[in-house]
């Protein structure tokens, strides 16, 4: 398919993106990887009457050590974040769930900020931001904001970027000593996305779940901080045999989760359950290297 | 052991008579393929990579409604956007585009509606062409389509087959929505399942699947006033230039068709398509050549589609599980016209319910019905995948039914391998085979009995992953076709083949042949085969095709035809070259011609140490300066082959496939090919038939499914919604073979391109069946999805609870 034609900008500081943007009306559209964008264009779903391609802006690429968190630039591609030492040493969890990202081919042009701009809550990024409250970093003409995770995920394919705002770059922070991680993503094929995918963290002492956070994918508009099986995990015994299952149980609540042609929501809801049970089962039985 | 000594007995006499070569020699060997270096880097010609002067570009306008009155057209709006040349709608062509062919009316009153490749007046599926706009460039013909107005008065869609028989359905054509019945039947049916002990009755769905070739179709076509040239990415050049030529009234010899490299078809390049049609229209309309290129997505929607059947299928048993009789009762999805063989498919199917069994009785009735879908047609087998799940699937209930292994049941039916040639209760003789040998190899192979032992302890354990094994031991008929046999069908064509060979000056040698290869490797097969007739090196060969200006003659391919048919063409045609040479080396050595022996590219004089190379009476048949009195100078022949019989492929697949009963999520965990295809010309290439159709028959029994909504859209439009697997989602198929030669021709081969296709899918839901037989499942509908997996669970809970 071809898309609709629309005008293209490819600025190469962050400041001339932003003149260029802040001028190019309210239709524009920031390009990135074009994973997602572009098949929307091609399907005309989206037309944008101009596009700010900020793939040669340096100074929003690269991951950085920043003490209590890790920066990572909005067009860093899911495969430096995938390979970086610094993000799989700090925040495994964001390792594990970009590497399922799609296909190789879509890693290595896709964006982590872009995946996350783009608001998909069948992405498997949203869910991860959300559970460990990251922090989105935005600039506009007017200055610098910052966004935390609860409040950037508004709607489906909407966030709280605002006309002019450009996503520079997301704070990751360190949780600590003593956490396990899993992502556990269910779907049909190897490049399809999520039927549904969940992010846990566990944190545990001698065999007793401390702390979980778990994000859930594709199981409404927004992804899904599922708040109860937090609650209902806290202090219980780890393990397979232990009470996660029962703790699992709480995870569709209050979900309203998508009818597509892969699943009705009703087995969403079931897989959610399920597969959070297995997250927090992996999760705890991983614990991150780091003290 | 003795049963595989048997049929290596066979090979060898193949071999000693000739039609191999010597040992050592071309064929047999893994030869890597010597056109994939062309086509893996690009430097090829597909359609859409043709440029010519002044090319305008294509893009059609489709229906959006399934089924809809065309009230009001106007096109002038599009006609001022920028780039457009022209703008037309079916009333434009209506006076000229006649209607798509159907070659294949199955009954003497199959209802053929006709079908304007533009709509005219009415739209019967989504996606049906009705306006297009030609223009300057690809972009800018796309933007213009928007401006094109068009109204429309719903009519009521046709959606389900057994909705549309019924009393006061709406209906897709005047005349109804029933294209045609046509039975078939063999031995006393009734008496079959009179007090049969044992009766299994089973409904199967094949669902609605969409063929997705690696290159979409594309289509150029150009005229110099007088004639046309149609680059098409087409399987059948030569069939499509007779029917072009029926079907717009271009004189067949002012129209040239041109299949260039084109990237695999699967059926669903076997087809006279709208845009073949209305492209050459429109080019003789303009005088300008024109290209137009299909999207994926315009691709789903408009590409013909495959399957599409309900099968009603009932066995009547003995007590020890002896198939008495089966019968079939099956209803065909046509969508909303005939097309080429659309009404034909089914009908391929109609001879392989039986499979490999024994029985006594037979009875098949197939109903066409229309619907408001894009029309069915060939797809990867075309009938015969969908015959041999229902078989495999049922043959495994009844194993089920009376408590014994689903291989035992088997055994106790199919023809022993002494029995061949066996003439089948559809009056079909099998040439060879050899079930057993087969069999026992795979189970070998794939360790059967430990397997069997870890289900057991699964089902003890209450494993929530639980394991099951699925057999499937097919056969199919390939080789289309003897064009008799066809002819009886009523199909309007034959099923021979024809091959020229050339031998130039130097003694290099082109065949043209009338196979079409679309990814299949003729290039290198045709060589390993000449190589081995004439003694030239492989190297020397080339071969032609697709190209009805170079290849006249040929009847194209599909149906695993081109080396059982095709091939044979090419070792006649040789055979007739190599005795004109044997007459001017006689000639030259002053010996009789039966004294002049030929091997490997050397004629002898028997008893004598004179020899000339087949190169050496190349030249000299070239300089003609001595040659035998009245003898014409050529070595060149052609050969046109008519196969006397179908070939019978057959082979034993065998798949583990653990199922998640917390999820309803599938994982093969192994899966064994063993195939008898023949004797083998290329092993590498078998195994690349063998590997691509396994994966497209996992395909429809896990992932594949056209969906229409209520309204009769297609919502499978992208390949986020038409899942296909990748090699990630595939694993590692062990693959061997068995080697029984087709008697029914020189070569003793039998064909290869649909094969796995046909064997694997009942492999695989089989398997995943018998994982939740002791839940009480007994069928999971394809495709089986986690979903479909889950729900299938729940209910037989719900009705143990």
């Amino acid at each position: 398919m071809i898309p609709a034609s629309f005008d293209y900008f490819r600025p190469s500081t962050l400041d001339e993106a932003l003149e260029v943007f802040a001028g190019a009306g309210e239709e524009a559209k920031v390009l990135a990887g074009g994973q997602s964008l572009l098949p929307l264009l091609r399907l005309r779903l989206a037309y944008p009457t101009a596009m700010v391609d900020v793939g040669r802006v340096a100074e929003l690429r690269g991951v950085a050590d920043r003490g209590d968190h890790v920066h990572i630039g909005a067009t860093t591609t899911h495969d430096e974040v995938v390979r970086s030492p610094i993000v799989r040493e700090h925040c495994p969890l964001v390792a594990l769930a970009t590497a399922t990202v799609a296909d190789p081919a879509v890693r290595h042009r896709g964006t982590f900020g872009g995946s996350l701009a783009h608001a998909d809550p069948a992405g498997d990024l949203p869910a991860v931001a959300l559970a460990l409250d990251m922090v989105f970093v935005v600039r506009s003409s007017t200055g610098d904001r910052t966004i935390p995770a609860a409040d950037f995920f508004l709607d489906y394919l909407e966030s709280a970027l605002q006309p002019g705002e450009i996503l520079t770059g997301v704070r990751v922070p360190k949780l600590g000593p003593g956490w396990g991680f899993h992502y556990e993503k269910f779907h049909r094929t190897a490049q399809a996305w999520a039927t549904v995918g969940v992010a846990a963290a566990v944190r545990q002492t001698n065999g007793t779940v401390e702390e979980v956070r778990v994000g859930l994918t594709n199981m409404g508009p927004t992804p899904v901080r599922a708040a109860g099986v937090e609650a209902a995990a806290r202090g219980v015994e780890a393990g397979r045999n232990g009470s996660l299952r029962q703790a699992a149980e709480q995870a569709a609540e209050g979900t309203d989760p998508p009818a597509d042609l892969h699943a009705q929501p009703d087995y969403r809801k079931h897989l959610a359950r399920v597969l959070t049970h297995r997250a927090l089962v992996s999760a705890s039985a991983h614990r991150s290297p780091q003290t | 052991m003795t049963e595989q000594l048997e049929a290596g007995t066979v090979t060898q006499q193949v071999k000693e008579n000739g039609a191999l070569g010597a040992p050592g020699g071309e064929v047999g060997k893994a030869r890597r393929r010597k056109e994939d270096a062309r086509l893996v880097t690009g430097r090829t010609q597909w359609t859409d990579n043709i440029q010519l002067p002044g090319l305008l570009h294509v893009a059609f306008l489709r229906s959006p409604m399934a089924h809809a009155r065309i009230t009001r057209v106007d096109t002038s709006p599009a006609r001022t956007r920028p780039g457009v040349v022209a703008v037309f709608s079916g009333q434009d062509f209506a006076g000229e585009q006649g209607s798509l062919p159907c070659a294949w009316p199955v009954t003497p009153d199959t209802v053929i509606p006709d079908h304007p490749p533009m709509a005219v007046s009415e739209v019967r599926y989504v996606g049906e062409a009705v306006a297009c706009v030609i223009a300057t460039d690809r972009y800018k013909a796309a933007d213009a389509l928007e401006a094109i107005e068009i109204d429309y008065e719903p009519l009521e869609p046709v959606l389900d087959m057994n909705e549309a028989l019924a009393e006061g359905s709406p209906k897709v054509h005047e005349t109804g929505n029933e294209s045609f019945t046509w039975k078939f039947a063999g031995g006393d049916i009734e008496a079959a399942f009179r007090e049969a002990p044992v009766v299994i009755d089973r409904t199967y769905v094949q669902q609605r699947l969409i063929p997705s070739a690696m290159e979409p179709r594309a289509v150029v076509a150009q005229t110099d006033g007088d004639s046309f040239t149609l680059h098409t990415s087409t399987q059948i050049p030569h069939v499509l230039r007779v029917m072009l030529a029926l079907t717009t009234g271009i004189p067949e010899h002012k129209l040239r068709v041109i299949a260039p490299d084109v990237g695999g078809g699967f059926g669903s390049k076997l087809q006279v398509t709208a845009e073949e049609v209305l492209c050459l229209l429109i080019t003789r309309r303009l005088g300008k050549p024109v290209k137009w290129t299909e999207a994926r997505s315009e691709g789903n929607l408009t590409v013909h589609h495959g399957r599409d059947q309900i099968q009603h299928i009932r066995v009547a048993a003995d007590a020890d599980g002896r198939v008495r009789g089966v019968q079939v009762k099956l209803l065909a999805d046509m969508g909303a016209y005939l097309m080429l063989v659309t009404p034909g498919v089914p009908i391929l199917g109609a001879f392989m319910y039986n499979g490999i069994y024994k029985m006594d009785a037979y009875d098949f009735t197939c109903t066409g019905v229309f619907t408001t879908k894009m029309p069915t047609d060939a797809y990867r087998g075309a009938g015969r995948p969908e015959a041999t799940f229902a078989i495999e699937r049922v043959m495994d209930e009844l194993a089920a039914e009376i408590g014994v292994d689903p291989m035992e049941i088997r055994r106790r039916n199919w023809i022993r391998h002494h029995e061949f040639p066996y003439t089948t209760i559809c009056g079909l003789t099998y040439d060879s085979g050899n079930y057993e040998a087969a069999t026992d190899r795979a189970l070998a192979l794939f360790g059967y009995d430990k397997l069997r032992a870890e289900q057991s302890d699964r089902r003890e354990r209450e494993d929530p992953v639980q394991l099951g094994i699925g057999i499937s031991t097919y056969t199919e008929m390939c080789g289309l076709a003897p064009s008799r046999v066809l002819g009886s069908l009523s199909y309007a064509a034959g099923g021979w083949e024809h091959a020229d060979v050339r031998v130039l000056p130097t003694g290099k040698v082109e065949v043209v042949t009338g196979t079409s290869p679309h990814g299949q490797g003729h290039e290198t097969a045709w060589s390993q085969i000449v190589a081995d007739s004439l003694g030239v090196p492989f190297e020397d060969v080339a071969v032609l095709h697709g190209d009805t200006a170079s290849s006249h003659k040929g009847m194209d391919t599909y149906g695993s035809r081109s080396l059982a048919v095709g091939g044979i063409a090419v070792v006649h045609a040789c055979d007739k070259v190599k005795e004109k040479a044997r007459q001017v080396a006689a000639h030259l050595m002053e010996a009789s011609p039966d004294d002049v022996e030929f091997s490997e590219g050397r004629f002898r004089v028997r008893g004598t140490g004179t020899s000339q190379t087949i190169q050496e009476i190349a030249l000299a048949t070239f300089a003609a300066h001595n040659l035998p009195d009245g003898f014409e100078p050529r070595l060149d022949a052609s050969a046109t082959f008519d196969p006397e019989s179908f070939s019978f492929p057959h082979g034993t697949h065998l798949c583990a496939v653990e199922v998640d009963t917390e999820t309803g999520a599938t994982a093969i965990r192994s899966y064994v090919a063993v195939d008898d295809v023949g004797n083998v010309v290329n092993p590498l290439i078998v195994e690349g038939q063998v590997h691509g159709g396994i994966a497209q028959g996992i395909a429809q029994a896990l992932f594949e499914e056209a969906v229409y909504d209520s309204d009769g859209n297609l919502l499978t439009t992208t390949m986020a919604d038409y899942l296909l697997p990748s090699a990630a989602d595939l694993p590692s198929f062990t693959t061997d073979r068995t080697e029984t030669p087709a008697t029914t021709n020189p070569l003793g081969v039998k064909g290869v391109g649909e094969a796995g296709t046909i064997a694997s899918t009942p492999a695989v839901v089989n398997a995943i069946v018998d994982a939740l037989r002791p839940h009480g499942v007994h069928d999971v509908r394809m495709p089986c999805t986690p979903e479909r997996v889950w729900r299938t669970l729940r209910s037989v809970e719900g009705e143990s609870a």
